[in-house]
């Protein structure tokens, strides 16, 4: 890939960026944060590239470290913004308890 | 499949991957289609992860397969996804923030640990687009590294990163010979040498820039600054990936980058702060206005749990407003069933969410929703601020700077600050460990008004007795 062509894709993927946040409500600023943070996690692709083309003692342990970091990243992220968005379902768990309590 | 056909197919497969972080974070604006919106998300993602692992396979980067190499990756996947697994599934809701910003700085660790990784294997003088990608990638990374952990052990309140601003003796300096250094190296780098120290020296002022930038921040202005960082990380993957030349790193990097800077932008506007502001410190220097505050003070009013339990059952509409201090105490569940003995009592519960109670934004909502309070019981401020001079009973659990009326008022560390128009309640019961103060660093007015009992107690066990007292009258 050339230069000039990864700089296209960059500058056409930070205005994509900036288009897709609109008028959030307060309530899903965090949620949408997390969310965010779990797609830099792509990292690991990455990492999985240097793991995979190193060759000496150094460089198997930045590789090591960076995929561990990359995973954390990825995996929690991505499950914690589930956890947090599961909180705002509208109750599908209530029938159950007004049942019993009735 | 042979070698040929598998490239393209890998590079339309990263495509997918990024549309679908794309429509991902365009679903995550409006609260119906948000969990949508984030499977959609990880489903690329885990597309654009496996695609790679087939491509690595099967055209490995150094023309052979690296069984260490494999091992490695295998491993850390375990050991990082393992534990970001149990740690997002177990630890409670009111520790997801500083849970974000840990997640976030082990993002930025490893992009800037792909830059130092390529560096050192450089062969001859790397070209001037090399070492900007590079020298972008270690520094923003670093800075977020370290920034995030410190933002991570301020919300924790871990003795060494206080939640209060810490004044770094001569800070400026320090911050101006960091960025001196940095800029001095990468200048002298881009000017066409290779030079591991300069590099090694660079990556040091990075990473005590990260301290030195977060620590004088206040608790209160976390979240803004866990989503800059977060911009940041954005930014480092995408400089990682022009050090690698992968097409994937750069747009979801990018990607994240420009949402994360406008998403920062949106919260500090909801406290009214500008980013600016709130990194130069704002909060900070507030010693004189407390006093000034403290003076105009009344008296403080303590009111028993009889009396609170009489007051609440006996009015016709209660406003409860949440705050940090229930989160702490998990008093979410307790707070629903006194809401629910008031409501079998024929008064009208409702709950004020202030736009920033807690520690970040919605935090409130996510903790009441897990204790299934009716999401319609839920109202933001603009909603329900005129409400409160027709309400018998404001009740505050632990919440403390946003219903300061010291924000009215300008001068005040809190100014501007909007605020839940508590005061204007009839009658007004503060549930509060202590007379300690929130993030601010400020007395707030409210505790004085003459209308104000102050229940000193936990949240979760006063509301307990609190749920005692009502059903016994």
């Amino acid at each position: 890939m050339n230069i000039d062509l990864a700089f296209t894709i960059f500058v056409l993927a930070i205005l994509c960026g900036f288009a897709v946040i609109s008028k959030v409500p307060a309530t899903l600023h965090t949620p949408l944060m997390s969310g965010a943070n779990s797609i830099h996690g792509i990292v690991l692709v990455g990492a999985m590239i240097i793991a995979t083309s190193a060759d000496d003692p150094l460089s198997y342990f930045l590789a090591f470290v960076a995929v561990a970091f990359a995973s954390l990243n990825v995996v929690g992220g991505y499950v914690v913004t589930d956890r947090m968005l599961q909180m705002f379902r509208r109750k599908p768990a209530a029938p159950k308890t007004e049942k019993v309590e009735a | 499949m042979d070698a040929q056909t598998i490239d393209p197919i890998v590079r339309l497969i990263w495509l997918a991957g990024a549309v679908a972080f794309v429509l991902g974070l365009i679903r995550m604006n409006s609260p119906a289609t948000a969990r949508n919106g984030n499977l959609l998300s990880s489903g690329g993602m885990t597309l654009t992860l496996g695609a790679t692992a087939v491509w690595l396979l099967i055209l490995p980067p150094t023309g052979s397969f690296n069984p260490v190499g494999w091992v490695i990756i295998l491993a850390g996947v375990v050991i990082g996804g393992g534990y970001g697994l149990y740690s997002a599934r177990t630890l409670p809701m009111t520790a997801m923030p500083q849970l974000v910003s840990l997640f976030n700085a082990v993002g930025g660790g490893a992009a800037a640990l792909i830059a130092i990784n390529e560096y050192l294997r450089v062969i001859g003088v790397p070209g001037l687009q090399e070492n900007v990608a590079t020298v972008l990638d270690v520094v923003i990374g670093s800075v977020t590294f370290t920034g995030s952990l410190i933002a991570s052990g301020k919300l924790m309140g871990l003795r060494i990163t206080p939640s209060r601003p810490v004044m770094i003796p001569g800070g400026q300096l320090v911050t101006g010979l960091l960025a001196l250094i940095a800029v001095a190296g990468a200048i002298f780098l881009f000017a066409g040498n290779y030079n591991l120290a300069v590099m090694a020296a660079i990556l040091a002022a990075a990473l005590i820039f990260g301290v030195t930038m977060t620590l004088p921040i206040g608790g209160a202005d976390m979240p803004v600054v866990i989503s800059l960082l977060n911009s940041f990380t954005g930014t480092a993957v995408a400089m990682a990936g022009f050090v690698l030349n992968n097409p994937v790193l750069i747009i979801a990097g990018a990607l994240v980058g420009a949402s994360g800077a406008i998403l920062t932008k949106l919260m500090a506007d909801a406290m009214n702060r500008s980013v600016l502001n709130i990194l130069v410190g704002g909060f900070g220097g507030a010693e004189g206005s407390v006093a000034a505050v403290g003076a105009g003070g009344g008296t403080v009013r303590e009111v028993s749990i009889d009396d609170a339990a009489i007051q609440l059952a006996y009015a016709s509409s209660v406003i409860v407003v949440p705050g940090y201090g229930l989160a702490v105490a998990q008093a979410q569940h307790a707070v629903r069933e006194l809401a629910e003995q008031l409501e079998d009592r024929g008064v009208d519960v409702k709950y004020a969410i202030h736009p920033v109670a807690g520690r970040m934004p919605g935090h409130m909502n996510v903790l009441l929703a897990e204790a299934n309070v009716p999401y319609p019981q839920l109202r933001e401020m603009e909603d329900i601020n005129p409400e409160f001079e027709r309400t018998d009973v404001a009740l505050v659990i632990g919440a403390n700077d946003v219903t300061n009326p010291a924000a009215r008022r300008p001068g005040s560390p809190v100014s501007g600050m909007p605020i839940l128009d508590v005061d204007h309640a009839k009658n007004i019961i503060v549930i509060k460990r202590s007379m300690g103060r929130g993030y601010a660093g400020i007395d707030n007015e409210l505790y004085t008004n003459p209308k104000t009992g102050m229940l000193f107690a936990d949240a979760k066990a006063g509301l307990a007795e609190l749920v005692g007292a009502v059903k016994g009258l």
